[in-house]
């Protein structure tokens, strides 16, 4: 009996929880997925067509990661959340235009633009979070996706462009008024030309690990546990003295600064961004939605392992041609019904029984 | 002058809005989940007729009456299949699930009618009218006549028929109403037969006023109408109508007097706005939770 | 000066009366009952108590501070605890997280600490750990610390609402129905424990209960409720053989 009282508590102090031990499994399958892609390139056995997806799935995965931290941690439906990596990519794209002749060393202005976009995106979400947060369920989920298209609409109509006397901001082309010499940095729909092309998969495999270790940690602390207990049950934890704004915010606003980096990992992979609906629109808020629900709510493995699959099947069945999208969408409705569907789930329920009372006479 | 044709046409906008709007609405009220395949729906609606009057020459009236019939059916068929078996399931699962079907429906016409744009011809067959100077076109008329006569209709049905009140007491409670006698499943194939139906009329009209058609067409008017149905409060059937018709000229308004290319970004400002005084819509009912 | 003072506390819900002139004071230590039929109001004047409803009249005092008024967090923080008649868990968590996310303003760290690991957050989180352990180990939860707490039992998910309460150090601890659904053996354990906190943590407890052995077992004095308003009130035993009282839970 004294052992039984014993035991989680030596457990637990021993500071190794099996939460942590469960995360260092997540990074070490990202690292050996690094090492072995990494390898496969520069060995130049990875077509070129291949290589070209390494950095759109590291992006990909950090989306993923980050918004579990809204809908799958918090528990809010967020349908917006290209609309923060849309501001960390404009800004972070914006800063290395700007200082792409005057700053030498490329890695430290490439790690200043990321915290420009992580801070300007953490910004966003502040500002958006507050009256959003306010909303319930699916109200909150069509706002979220109001300030996804806003932002995207109105990146289409700035205009930014830098003279001897300085920058200058319009909404129309026609008044932002350069003198002779002046360079046009954001021009609207046409976007931001020339970012240099900082990101490789290196960048984005470092970045996936600093957001797994941000959102485990975060999640296994106590600002993670008031923000779960929001999700469990709003009512209790406020009853237990949880600070609902201040925990919802908290969680919007971290995960809106690791979109905004993903933005700066997008953009910097590109020669020319813009705005459309495919990559700062409803179109990407909900493809990286679909990683999470499929990679599973609240579990960041899972949402890794969703993105970075999810993201490279339709590219690598190119081949199939016209019929790739088709086959994802059917795949997408069956894999929902089969994993959610009444007569599926008892199913399943019932061969567990079986494989369990099976062990069971077995031993 | 021009603030009026402004007005009228983005009246005869919000009038489409709000049909396809009421397809969200009357879904939402009874299955409790937001179909974001139901855009989709008014593109294939579209299809059906510009394949039957376009390309095939018939009677556009005919072509409609086929539309309507073909979306009908295929609601229901989308309902069967795809969210019946997800009845019980987590919320958000049906909404993936929805996500997919709208995948599959823009794929399949991709894959049908290749993605450029079709040029669409009017199924109209009302001449312009002048009054005082002021030009309304058969189209703007016809949308507006054909939205009034449908949202009366509808409000009469759910009102004062038997299915429509079987129809509200699902929406209020299902359990109760299945105890009650009452054939969910039943009511909530009716519900998918009405909104699919609505949406084809919706494409055919929209289509008509603005002729472009892709297999991305329904999209955007598919989440501004469930931008109007939460508007007007999600659930309720008039608040989907004066959702509509304000989301229609508040857009058309933008577009002629402050910017074309910020005028989505203002529709969702305005809806921002209002959530923000009535979180849950000009006229949804107030959400209370139980200690 | 009284722990709690509650003076002429009343609600109305669009014209409904739930509770009215409600008066109550309670020394410290003491275990005091409310009861009366379903439907009397009970669970409302837990809900003002907490800050979920707003009072529409009257005031009351914990240890002489108005708390009237104030939000259900600002309430937990001056020392007034709560489960719920409809168990209220963070069902995805483990039963350890439960009550380390019920001592969330006994030990603190900012969220900076928490996500760079500093020396900070493993000395507080082994703090919070033990801390949640011992009160676990009061209600013989410490085997489950690390099951979901969905997945307990009925009986283990009511005292652990009880052990997560107890976790936010209360001076007030107020009980919603503990020992609803659950057998005599059960509802005489639960009785012990709730005598042994109250002694061990310097307790004052308000219940609301439907079972009589455990109200008569172990409340001092008890407030019959009917229709919002206080129908009897004073030493349990004489309480519940007022012909009224009977009355009302009986019908005429």
């Amino acid at each position: 009996m004294a052992k039984k009282i014993n035991s989680p508590l030596e457990k637990k102090s021993a500071g190794l929880r099996p939460v942590t031990k469960k995360n260092l499994v997540t990074l070490g399958i990202v690292t050996v997925f690094y090492v072995l892609f990494q390898t496969l390139s520069s060995l130049g056995v990875l077509k070129n067509a291949y290589q070209s997806l390494l950095v759109p799935i590291c992006y990909s995965v950090i989306m993923a990661v980050s918004l579990n931290l809204v809908v799958g941690v918090l528990g809010e439906l967020s349908i917006g959340h290209a609309g923060f990596m849309c501001v960390g990519a404009y800004c972070g794209a914006f800063f290395s235009v700007v200082t792409k002749n005057s700053f030498e060393i490329g890695w430290l202005r490439f790690l200043i633009a990321m915290i420009i976009g992580a801070v300007a995106a953490a910004i966003a979400g502040f500002l958006i979070g507050i009256p959003v947060l306010r909303l319930k369920g699916d109200y909150l989920a069509i706002v979220t996706l109001a300030f996804g298209e806003i932002i995207k609409s109105v990146v289409n109509v700035l205009y930014i462009g830098r003279d001897d006397a300085g920058f200058h901001i319009a909404m129309d082309s026609a008044k932002v008024g350069l003198q002779e010499g002046g360079v046009m940095i954001l021009n609207g729909p046409q976007g931001i030309t020339g970012t240099p092309r900082n990101s490789n998969f290196t960048v984005g495999f470092i970045l996936v690990m600093l957001t797994l270790i941000i959102v485990t940690n975060l999640m296994d602390s106590r600002t993670g546990r008031a923000v779960m207990s929001l999700r469990d049950n709003r009512i209790a934890a406020e009853s237990i003295g949880v600070n609902v704004t201040k925990y919802k915010l908290t969680a919007f606003v971290i995960s809106a600064a690791i979109a905004g980096v993903a933005g700066v990992l997008y953009a910097h992979n590109l020669n020319a961004l813009t705005a459309n609906t495919n990559n700062f629109g409803y179109n990407m808020s909900i493809m990286i939605l679909v990683y999470v629900v499929l990679g599973g709510l609240g579990s960041i493995r899972g949402s890794v392992i969703a993105a970075a699959l999810l993201y490279s099947l339709p590219e690598i069945f190119r081949g199939v041609g016209q019929y790739r999208m088709l086959l994802y969408a059917i795949v997408l409705i069956v894999m929902m019904i089969v994993n959610n569907g009444a007569f599926f789930v008892q199913y399943k329920e019932k061969l567990k029984h079986r494989i369990r009372g099976g062990r069971k006479e077995a031993a | 002058m021009k603030f009026l044709s402004q007005l009228i046409s983005g009246i005869s906008l919000g009038s489409i809005y709000a049909l396809i709007a009421l397809g969200y609405t009357m879904v939402y009220g009874i299955a409790k989940m937001l179909n974001f395949a139901h855009g989709d729906v008014i593109m294939v609606g579209a299809f059906v007729v510009y394949t039957a009057c376009v390309k095939g020459g018939m009677n556009p009236v005919l072509g409609v009456l086929l539309a309507i019939v073909f979306c009908t059916v295929l609601g229901v068929c989308i309902e069967r299949l795809a969210y019946k078996p997800l009845r019980q399931a987590a919320s958000l699962a049906v909404l993936i699930t929805a996500i997919g079907v709208s995948y599959l429906l823009q794929n399949l016409a991709l894959l049908i009618f290749k993605s450029d744009t079709k040029q669409f011809s009017s199924v109209v067959m009302i001449k312009p009218v002048t009054v005082a100077g002021l030009t309304v076109s058969g189209e703007i008329i016809a949308t507006i006549i054909v939205s009034v006569v449908i949202m009366v209709a509808l409000t009469l049905f759910v009102n004062k028929t038997k299915p429509g009140k079987a129809m509200r007491a699902v929406s209020e409670d299902k359990g109760a109403a299945q105890l009650m006698g009452i054939n969910v499943n039943g009511i909530i194939s009716l519900t998918f037969a009405i909104g699919s139906a609505l949406a084809a009329i919706a494409g055919a009209l929209m289509c008509s006023t603005y002729p472009a058609l892709s297999p991305y067409t329904g999209a955007m008017p598919g989440i501004k109408a469930f931008v109007a149905a939460v508007f007007g409060g999600i659930g309720s059937i008039p608040g989907a109508m004066v959702g509509g018709v304000l989301l229609g000229v508040i857009e058309n308004l933008s577009k002629g007097y402050i910017s074309s290319q910020l005028s989505d970004a203002i529709v969702f400002a305005v809806l921002i706005l209002v959530l923000l005084i009535k979180p849950t819509g000009i006229m949804g009912k107030k959400m209370t939770e139980k200690v | 000066m009284s722990l709690l003072e509650i003076k002429d506390l009343g609600i109305v819900f669009g014209g409904l009366h739930a509770v009215e002139g409600f008066n109550l004071t309670l020394e410290k230590g003491e275990l005091y009952g409310l009861i009366g039929p379903n439907g009397a109001g009970k669970t409302t004047v837990f809900n003002l108590l907490t800050g979920v409803y707003k009072p529409t009249s009257g005031e009351f005092y914990l240890d002489g501070v108005k708390m009237n008024g104030k939000k259900p967090v600002e309430i937990s923080k001056a020392g007034i605890a709560r489960t719920f008649q409809n168990i209220r868990l963070f069902g995805k968590l483990s039963v350890l997280d439960n009550v380390k996310i019920g001592l969330h303003n006994q030990m603190k760290y900012g969220t900076l600490t928490g996500l760079l690991r500093l020396p900070k957050y493993f000395s507080t989180e082994r703090r919070m750990n033990e801390k949640a352990i011992e009160l676990l180990s009061v209600f013989e939860l410490d085997g489950d610390a690390d099951t979901l707490a969905s997945n307990l039992p009925y009986g283990k998910q009511r005292k652990l609402e009880i052990a997560r309460a107890m976790a936010t150090a209360p001076k007030l601890l107020l009980l919603d129905e503990p020992a609803a659904g659950m057998n005599p053996n059960e509802t005489n354990e639960l009785m012990q424990t709730i005598r042994l906190i109250r002694d061990k943590f310097d307790l004052t407890i308000l219940l609301i209960e439907h079972d009589m052995s455990l109200v008569s077992g172990i409340c001092e004095n008890i407030t019959v409720l009917n229709f919002g308003t206080e129908l009897a009130k004073g030493p349990t035993a004489e309480v519940l053989r007022d012909p009224e009282v009977i009355k009302a839970y009986l019908g005429n």
